[in-house]
């Protein structure tokens, strides 16, 4: 690997950490983003000649701290307040063990509450955890959120200037205010991992760094705070995260839940998630976090699809319904039910929720409705509710799916 | 950096109040005052009367109106406010919670523009 490579590596592995850190060291989120594109910028220049560091973070945050305060120093003709901020900070952070490893884990933790700040709209903190402490581009963003960019842009500079100007502070809350504050981060934690396991449109089904990075947030937290939600959210997220590999084929196309070749399945996260959710399931205090992480262990723990203990999961989810009422939820349940009772028990459910209007744009509720009518024999109403499926999905994998089974169809 | 914890309430509550428990309600509000003293947050503070006692002026091309009434009629009125020095928006949110009527109104917390 050259130089250059090794700068861009560290760049994907390591920037938020850097950023992180130098909004520490700097005060303001605008002021680090500038040092840390200096410190690269620096990096790309010297490491080729000099070498790469041999801490390469601290290099990267020692750098950008010293690009920050040189600017501030220049800029300091114009406004005299800058240069004694300069002052303040050289002073402040001369020790370099202001960004040792276990600080910089801290700085990961306070940058995700302060993002999460609940005086921050829940759109900006999702906005704005996603850009700075997954590093995703306000496109992706925007993509994920059916929003356009300069929307998701105004929402992160209007957070940025909430934070600045009503002096959020960059600290993990007290902990007494932590289990109030945790809703939020656990939220945007899981939106991220979805972000990552099922990107919202495009090629890409599956992004593995931010489904790691969501799942690594999920880690950093439950050693923090072990409460029993953080602990459910983590094991749902392995358990999800276990089937990877099994869940599309080599040409990307999508595999579902009971065609899965179960051997597949990653043993390690199975056998961690499942250990969590027993964990999590005595804490008393668990919530829809770690219900949905139960049911996806039953489902781990079936050798094969016609194993799994179908009378648990809908259990499961008449509890989940009750903890947290959704029509998402309804759904799965009814999918749950057809698989214990019949397609026909289903599909009564799965026509209840459409004809609500509750589920009309979503489409996995139409190819929910166009599997249960297939397994009827109902092929006019499949391909149906097929084709109003393939018109709402946005994702590369699930159209071909979806279109293979719409080719599959027999003759009604 | 100061914070003006703006308090906003339904004025009505104290008619319907018997004598005892609005006593026992300022009885709160002198023990929370006193509380912010102490703890050094505490830079002013007062109550305000009524808002029918309310008078707004404001000047339109050159033409000034003035009418009776707040700047707007709302279910909750400002009854008064607190004015802290707090270390962030954490410590201010801190002592806004403690204000008596977080648990009927509202309480609005708005940093201080410091001008150089």
């Amino acid at each position: 690997m050259d130089a250059r490579e090794t700068v861009e590596a560290v760049y994907r592995a390591e920037s938020r950490r850097v950023l992180a850190t130098l909004i520490r060291l700097l005060g303001d989120f605008d002021r680090a983003e500038e040092a840390m594109h200096d410190a690269f910028i620096a990096a790309v220049e010297k490491w080729p000649s000099e070498g790469v560091p041999e801490n390469p973070r601290a290099w990267l945050v020692s750098t950008g701290r010293f690009k920050a305060i040189d600017v501030m120093r220049r800029r300091a003709r114009f406004d005299a307040a800058l240069g004694e901020l300069a002052t303040r900070i050289e002073a402040a952070t001369s020790d370099a063990s202001a960004w040792d490893d276990e600080t910089v884990e801290d700085d990961r933790l306070r940058l995700i509450f302060t993002c999460c700040h609940p005086a921050l709209t829940p759109d900006a903190q999702v906005a704005l955890t996603l850009r700075e402490v997954c590093g995703l581009t306000t496109e992706e963003i925007a993509r994920a959120f059916l929003t356009s960019p300069s929307t998701v842009a105004q929402r992160i500079v209007r957070a940025k200037a909430k934070i600045r100007d009503a002096r959020i502070p960059y600290q993990v809350p007290a902990r007494a205010d932590i289990p109030a504050r945790l809703d939020t981060v656990l939220h945007v934690i899981y939106l991220v991992f979805n972000e990552g396991y099922s990107a919202s449109a495009g090629e890409s089904l599956t992004r593995h760094d931010l489904s790691r990075e969501a799942i690594r947030l999920g880690r950093l937290l439950a050693e923090l705070l072990a409460e029993a939600e953080v602990i459910g959210l983590l094991a749902l997220m392995l358990l999800h995260e276990s089937r990877r590999a099994a869940r599309t084929k080599e040409s990307g196309e999508l595999v579902l839940l009971d065609e899965q070749d179960r051997t597949y399945w990653n043993r390690e996260h199975i056998v961690e998630g499942c250990a969590l959710v027993e964990r999590a399931l005595t804490g008393r205090r668990f919530g829809p976090y770690t219900l949905q992480a139960a049911i996806a262990a039953v489902h781990a723990e079936a050798r094969t699809a016609a194993d799994t203990d179908w009378a648990q999961i809908v259990g499961l989810y008449d509890v989940l319904l009750r903890a947290d009422p959704s029509p998402v939820v309804e759904l799965n349940r009814a999918a749950a039910i057809a698989m214990r009772d019949g397609p026909a028990a289903g599909l009564a459910i799965v026509d209840a929720i459409l004809a609500r209007g509750d589920l009309d744009e979503y489409h996995l509720a139409h190819s929910a409705r166009a599997d249960l009518c297939r397994r009827l024999g109902r092929m006019a109403d499949a391909r149906a509710s097929y084709a109003r499926a393939l018109v709402l999905t946005r994702q590369e994998p699930e159209r071909r799916f979806l279109e293979k089974r719409l080719r599959e169809l027999p003759a009604s | 950096m100061k914070y003006l914890c703006l308090i906003y309430d339904d004025e009505k509550k104290w008619e319907t109040m018997s004598k005892a428990e609005a006593d026992a309600y300022m009885g709160e509000y002198f023990a929370f005052t006193e509380g912010v003293k102490t703890s050094g947050h505490y830079l002013g503070g007062n109550a305000l009367q009524p808002v029918q006692t309310a008078t707004t002026v404001r000047s339109r091309n050159g033409k000034l109106s003035t009418t009776d009434g707040p700047f707007a009629e709302t279910k909750e009125q400002l009854g008064g406010y607190y004015l802290i020095e707090a270390r962030d928006l954490n410590d201010a949110l801190q002592v806004a919670q403690k204000i008596p009527s977080v648990r009927t109104g509202s309480i609005e917390v708005r940093p201080i523009q410091e001008f150089d």
